[in-house]
């Protein structure tokens, strides 16, 4: 039997299991010597024969340790295996480390898009370790004091998109859903088992029993091995919740539709007449409409056509009848699709000016109060009636000023109010912005907000001049009716003892320290939290996050889906930087500027992000470097920080200088909040390949179906070509730029057309042509499309693709490289 | 012993700390309730934010029943009282605290009722905790200015 060591666990396995493949010089995190005093004794001793004994977790929390020096009264490398020793005596720096010099290198983007680093961890941990793309930290190596994280100046946080579609998800049914007993975290595949009956919770290290039931492995049939089942197996599970995970019985999927009277030409190209809303059998919808009275349909079965009711007391809701408004899909269909077909021609003719928003919201709630579920808000005008009036706060002057921008925060708070109520009802607001004049985002977005639901913003959609809007719209609300929904749900965080979160960004409600209320969790919304470290984690080498979330499903099934995520804590600050995670970095400090410029200012936002490069890399500069040259030095996993911190000071949301409507701006900071990160990144830094020489060189083979993949380049008008074409992926659109002097082969077999000339300037889809180059352009396309949920579009608008050039200088900004200069200035001051 | 004005603030200032210090120990509890996840924020807001109805229903006087109006009018009712009786020193001390109240009040996040607290942010580690911080400030300060007017009280009674 393995001996105990001081920590009350089984001792770490020996290091002949170290994997050879991993890079030897990647991890090399020097240890205390005193955890190592119980070690020694134990492993070298141990032939590798006797490790297969029964009743040893293979996957216990352990960690080789790979010491950089000799500890302390222990043996020299000569006991430790041979790979062992020879990785303990390398000296060169890992390839994360390696010093770039940021002014002379002008090439730092990787040919691919970037991909998350790994965490440092051995090989079977890292194997069951939660993918990067649903929980993600920022920095992979978490410090072990809180002194150490703010010398290495760098934010500490967590990004989640927990709900995202996933092609593989585990789920079990099971009668007993094994808990820790004190801090109530699921089991996972980091726990230890200390023998057959009990586990170690590896959040709050409480030693649990493990139930009887949980002894029997139903996929392998077999009993006494509690570690092979597939809840220690997986890092992202799915348990099917039995009847104490409900507070009341599962609610049925419940869908409103509220729209104002001039919603109507867009709702109504965008409705499908066949709604394939997820559900079952106990579906209901609603409709309502308002202009400056409210407008309810009453659509029991039996009537002929749908009947409307108009309530015109809008200072004093009430509803007309108290059921038939909400109605089961299944059964009333033919009046739903009645309904839908006479709506555009009810309203052709108004000449109505006035919405009453905030009163026909309020309405909505009371519909919606007993059951919960979601409500969808199609808004064209600012609304000016009723209670939540609102005025018009921009001034047309002042987009372009070059100080700070006013009217941030919201004007009024009833719709903060409205989505607390909501959400205190299971009611989720989802809102439509289909305007072309101010609406005062701020304020209404607060509705979405606080309701955990989301913000869709169209500027200047019009249903005829607007053909590319309204196409990007129809797909959006395509998607967003058929996705898949959670309902009543929430979501817990929990972390490792001596960790602690204390903020949280994206669109939910916080309920208690760590409960976030979502009355609706789509696989579209991201969520970030920043941490802190409130006591030191000197004893522990790994530490753990769980992100619970508890939802029903659409079909009413109360489920469970728990994600874990394994992270080694480290001693220096060299290895902090090892493991920094730039993209993760830059996503937060986007979720931390949007808050700082509602709270503060945009200047102070700009500010703060400028000093977040300025700080890490001077504390770079001065703690891990070892000789001083000059240049700006950067190590190679935070080369593309500046890069990034540039990018997001020109992005919408944070520009001063340029042009821009007031919502739009407030539209691109509700993105960086609420969007995942790789679509947040593509946003800050959209990805521009050069498209009309593609060839099938190291071309991807998925589906039968060859993608080709060009070469990632730097935005920089440097990079573009008159004889070329290129595609920029900005996430939610794409950008085709074609030079003047593209070859005509480009033209004429990709774009159909005979010349440049010819080229149509709102074209926004490619010509399915039958050669070659289409096939192989649109396949890239294609693939790069799948990769998304929402519609992409493509679009030729010059002025927009040139905003996106962010190494360049514009009259207000600076180019990458005075930016550079900046921030050497600041460092050596 | 005479009964001057000067002893009459005093006294009255002594009684009315005493519901300060009152009000003091509920603002702590009331944050220590959000932390320890007791209660949920809408309601402990509503708790320490005067709600609208009620407001309304007062239809004058928006005299707020809870918990942040009332300390910060009784300690501005004091702040004239001993400016009236003349009693510099007094005043002096009190003139900070009167100032942290008005850019409390100034700075408050966008309402429609007259309340501190917004229940979407207060949740916030940062927020929470000067408000925790803040709460055991106030404390302190109401407790050493009980005892200073009930020095100077007896002072000025037995001075004059």
């Amino acid at each position: 039997r393995p001996a105990q060591s001081a920590l009350g666990g089984p001792l770490p396995l020996p290091p002949a299991r170290v994997p050879e493949r991993r890079t030897p010089a990647r991890c090399h995190a020097p240890r205390h010597p005193g955890r190592h005093a119980a070690l020694h004794s134990g492993p070298s001793a141990l032939p590798a024969g006797e490790l297969r004994q029964p009743g040893v977790n293979r996957l216990t929390q352990t960690l080789v340790p790979v010491p950089l020096s000799q500890p302390l009264g222990g043996p020299g490398p000569a006991q430790l295996s041979p790979s062992l020793a020879a990785m303990s005596l390398q000296s060169s720096t890992p390839e994360a480390l390696r010093v770039v010099n940021l002014l002379q290198e002008r090439n730092l983007l990787p040919p691919i898009p970037i991909p998350p680093p790994t965490p440092c961890l051995q090989q079977d941990l890292q194997k069951i370790n939660c993918n990067p793309e649903v929980f993600r930290s920022t920095l992979t190596s978490i410090p072990q004091t809180q002194s150490l994280l703010n010398k290495a100046k760098m934010p500490l946080g967590l990004l989640l998109h927990p709900f995202k579609d996933l092609s593989q998800l585990p789920v079990v049914t099971s009668s007993t859903i094994v808990r820790c007993r004190s801090c109530r975290t699921y089991i996972n595949p980091f726990v230890s088992f200390l023998d057959q009956r009990r586990w170690k919770c590896n959040l709050c290290y409480r030693v649990n029993d493990v139930p009887e039931e949980f002894m029997y492995n139903p996929v392998s049939r077999s009993y006494g091995e509690p570690h092979k089942r597939p809840e220690v197996q997986n890092a992202t599970i799915e348990f099917i919740a039995p009847s104490e995970y409900m507070l009341r019985p599962p609610q049925p999927a419940v869908y409103l539709f509220h729209s104002s009277t001039w919603s109507h030409n867009a709702v109504e190209t965008g409705l499908p007449e066949r709604l394939l809303l997820p559900g079952d059998s106990r579906t209901k919808i609603g409709f309502v409409t308002f202009d400056s009275t409210i407008h309810f349909y009453n659509l029991q079965e039996g009537l002929s056509q749908p009947q409307m009711l108009i309530v015109s007391d809008i200072d004093d809701i009430f509803l007309p009848t108290p059921d038939s408004l909400l109605v089961n899909l299944n059964e009333c269909k033919e009046l739903v699709q009645d309904l839908l077909k006479s709506l555009p021609t009810l309203f052709q003719k108004t000449m109505e000016t006035q919405s009453a928003l905030g009163s026909a919201l309020q309405a909505a709630y009371k519909l919606l109060l007993p059951t919960g579920g979601r409500m969808s808000v199609f808004q064209t005008q600012l609304p000016n009636l009723g209670v939540g009036a609102l005025q018009s706060r921009e001034d047309p002057n002042q987009r372009a000023s070059a100080k700070d921008v006013q009217h941030l925060s919201p004007a009024t708070d009833f719709y903060k109010k409205l989505a607390l109520d909501c959400s205190g009802q299971q009611v989720a607001v989802d809102l439509f912005l289909l305007s072309s004049q101010y609406c005062d985002l701020a304020s209404l977005g607060c509705i979405s907000r606080y309701s955990a639901g989301s913000v869709y913003y169209y500027p200047s959609y019009h249903h005829q001049h607007n053909p590319a809007q309204v196409e990007c719209f129809q797909r959006d609300l395509k998607r967003y009716l058929t996705r898949k929904i959670g309902f009543e749900a929430v979501m817990r965080i929990r972390c490792s003892k001596g960790m602690s979160i204390h903020t949280f960004h994206g669109n939910f409600f916080v309920r208690s320290t760590d409960l976030l209320s979502l009355p609706n969790v789509n696989p579209d919304a991201g969520f970030a939290v920043q941490m802190s470290i409130e006591e030191n984690l000197d004893d522990m080498q790994i530490v753990s996050f769980q992100a619970a979330l508890l939802y029903t499903s659409s079909k009413g099934e109360r489920r469970i889906r728990v994600h874990t995520l394994c992270l080694p804590v480290v001693n220096s600050l060299s290895d902090i930087f090892a493991g920094a995670d730039v993209q993760a970095i830059t996503g937060l400090l986007a979720c931390m500027a949007v808050d700082r410029s509602a709270t503060a200012s945009l200047s102070d936002a700009r500010d703060a992000m400028t000093n977040a490069a300025i700080d890490s890399l001077a504390s770079y500069r001065q703690s891990v470097l070892s000789i001083q040259q000059p240049g700006l030095l950067a190590p190679a996993c935070l080369r593309l920080f500046p890069l990034f911190i540039l990018a997001l000071l020109k992005q919408k949301a944070f520009r001063t200088g340029t042009s821009t409507r007031l919502d739009d701006r407030l539209f691109a900071m509700c993105q960086l909040k609420y969007q995942p990160l790789v679509y947040s990144m593509l946003m800050i830094h959209p990805a521009l390949y050069r498209v009309d020489d593609l060839s099938d060189e190291g071309a991807l083979n998925i589906n039968e179906r060859t993608v080709p993949q060009p070469r990632v380049l730097q935005l920089s008008v440097e990079k573009l070509s008159r004889e070329a074409a290129f595609l920029m992926d900005a996430g939610t659109v794409m950008y085709l730029w074609v030079g003047r002097s593209c070859q005509p082969a480009f033209l004429t077999q990709v774009l159909g057309v005979s010349s440049y000339a010819a080229v149509p300037d709102n074209l926004h889809l490619l010509p399915e042509l039958d050669t070659a180059e289409s096939q192989r352009t649109r396949a890239f396309i294609g693939w790069l499309r799948d990769q998304r949920t929402h519609h992409v579009d493509e679009s030729q608008l010059k002025p927009t693709f040139m905003q996106n050039m962010i190494e360049d200088r514009t009259e207000s900004a600076l180019s990458y490289y005075e930016f550079l200069l900046h921030l050497q200035q600041q460092i050596s001051k | 012993m005479a009964f001057t004005f000067a002893a009459f603030c005093y006294m009255l200032a002594l009684l009315l700390t005493a519901a300060l210090i009152f009000f003091a120990i509920w603002h702590i509890i009331a944050f220590d309730e959000l932390k320890t996840d007791y209660k949920n924020p809408i309601d402990q807001c509503n708790t320490l934010n005067p709600t609208v109805e009620k407001v309304k229903k007062i239809k004058r006087i928006k005299i707020a029943i809870k918990l942040v109006l009332p300390e910060y009018l009784i300690h501005f009712f004091f702040c004239v009282m001993f400016f009236c009786a003349a009693e510099w020193l007094t005043l002096c001390l009190n003139l900070p605290l009167l100032a942290y109240h008005v850019w409390r009040y100034m700075s408050r996040p966008v309402m429609s009722c007259p309340g501190l607290y917004d229940p979407t942010t207060i949740m916030n580690a940062d927020i929470l905790a000067f408000c925790q911080k803040e709460g055991w400030c106030k404390l302190a300060f109401y407790l050493l200015s009980f005892f200073y007017y009930l020095y100077g009280m007896i002072y000025v009674l037995v001075s004059s």
